[in-house]
């Protein structure tokens, strides 16, 4: 979505309220899933790979750790890649190990549909079989159109479904927020 | 975009565009898995009507790694030889719906002519002496994933320019892209009027080569009568053929491009070929990643 052409309705969460989310969200990835071995995050571009880097940061500095990351890029797995008005812009996936000896929790910005966790579930299975894939996003905006559910969300929002719904963070937008359009 | 026809009518950011979507292709094609689902139940028909190796495979592996059904047809065992046009063959494909047609053939403007009949994207894979788009993206991408950049770049182009479709194709593109182009070979294999596409014609290799950052060799086009153009193919290579000496003259570090199939000890020294400067193996590798691309940002999203 692009961001500078979006008309802001509303701010929904601020910078304050993104940095205790994320506090919790670390606090319950901690808790769920430290007897984890091999755990390996990986942000979907371009949002949740920022989310994911700020998780591990803070993951990394309370328990000690050093987590394995990646990102992987949904563009050539979409569902509507034929549908779309053009093709979505691509970026690079990165994932350099081997998928079959890790946990892998999935990070994103937004869930909304469910089709994009799908299609990065799809890209991971394609670099080999995880030993399991979790799934953690900062906002739920509900509108689910697959039977998936997230492990871990920051905050469950009420949304209709032509609204959007954008998060910027200071690495990408240069502040923190959550915005209804 | 809808078509890749040439490059004379693409511009920079379209251009841009391509090289910078073929960069994401780099790491899929370096997985134990080099498939992705994107183009899964599209139809793609190459159809070549003239002899290739490289590019037809390459489109075809580009094709499959994108996950699209393709099929493959050529001039022999086809029913052009039973007399059909082209014209009622290509609609006769149309008819089987295909998603796009990659076509290369020996009359300069065809793709044009398939991209007004036919309701599919149409792909220039080399037509007559006019375009090889594919050929000069690869070229550029090369150039620029070594070089990074074209602003400013001296590329020299040496040969049969006047039948080379290669040479057409990169001189829109490099001249577009700000590189300066020098070109040399035997008169007769100069085209007239060509300093009007932006061109420095000098007489003899060693001139075009003097400081180049790329030294782009073409092939002796035999079966395009290029050898009625020369009076003798080891004058031709006394003159014309890049060898060591004559690759001194070019910026330390240039590189030595050719886009096959070479004549070895005609227009390319074996020494050269097989050298650290040369990338023609690269400009290989590359050519999947760039039809990747061009496949990608053709076949993606409905509205056409």
């Amino acid at each position: 979505m692009k961001r500078e052409s979006l008309n802001v309705k509303k701010v929904l969460i601020g910078e304050t309220e993104i940095t205790k989310i994320i506090d919790r969200m670390v606090y319950e990835m901690i808790e769920q899933f430290s007897q984890l071995e091999n755990v390996a995050v990986i942000g979907i571009r371009t949002r949740g790979v920022v989310l994911a880097e700020r998780l591990v940061r803070r993951i990394e500095e309370k328990e000690n750790v050093k987590l394995m990351t990646g990102a992987v890029d949904i563009a050539l797995y979409r569902d509507d890649f034929c549908k779309g008005l053009t093709s979505p812009k691509m970026g690079p996936s990165e994932i350099n190990f081997n998928p079959e000896d890790y946990h892998i929790i999935l990070v994103d910005d937004v869930m909304f549909t469910g089709r994009t966790v799908r299609a990065a579930i799809e890209a991971v299975m394609d670099y080999g079989r995880p030993k399991s894939i979790k799934f953690v996003a900062l906002v739920d905006r509900g509108h689910r159109e697959l039977p998936i559910h997230p492990d871990i969300v920051g905050k469950v929002i009420e949304t209709g479904i032509d609204d959007k719904v954008a998060v910027f963070f200071k690495e990408t937008d240069g502040e923190d927020k959550v915005v209804l359009g | 975009m809808k078509h890749l026809l040439g490059i004379e009518n693409l511009n920079k950011d379209q251009i841009m565009n391509i090289l910078e979507t073929a960069v994401h292709f780099n790491e899929l094609n370096q997985r134990l898995i080099k498939k992705a689902p994107t183009l899964k139940g599209r139809t793609i028909i190459n159809f070549f009507a003239e002899p290739s190796t490289r590019t037809r495979t390459s489109f075809e592996v580009a094709e499959k790694r994108l996950s699209a059904d393709t099929y493959n047809i050529a001039v022999s065992g086809s029913a052009i030889q039973k007399g059909e046009t082209l014209a009622d063959t290509v609609l006769n494909l149309q008819a089987m719906g295909p998603d796009a047609l990659v076509i290369r053939h020996s009359v300069s403007g065809i793709p044009q002519l398939l991209a007004d009949i036919m309701d599919c994207s149409i792909i220039n894979a080399g037509d007559g002496f006019r375009e090889h788009p594919t050929q000069a993206l690869l070229d550029a991408y090369t150039i620029w994933q070594k070089l990074g950049g074209f602003e400013g770049l001296k590329v020299a182009l040496i040969g049969d320019i006047y039948h080379s479709r290669v040479a057409r194709s990169n001189i829109y593109l490099l001249t577009k892209m700000g590189a300066h182009v020098s070109i040399a070979g035997p008169g007769t294999m100069i085209p007239k009027e060509v300093e009007k596409m932006g061109v420095t014609v000098e007489k003899l290799p060693k001139y075009a080569i003097q400081d180049a950052d790329v030294v782009m060799m073409l092939r002796v086009q035999n079966e395009r009568a290029s050898n009625l153009l020369y009076p003798d193919i080891r004058e031709y290579s006394r003159y014309f053929m890049l060898t060591p000496e004559l690759l001194k003259l070019a910026k330390k570090d240039a590189l030595v491009m050719h886009p096959g199939p070479a004549n070895r000890g005609v227009e390319i020294d074996d020494v050269v070929m097989d050298g650290e400067q040369s990338v023609i193996l690269q400009q290989v590798s590359n050519g999947v990643n760039v039809r990747m691309a061009v496949l990608y940002l053709l076949l993606g999203g409905s509205d056409k």
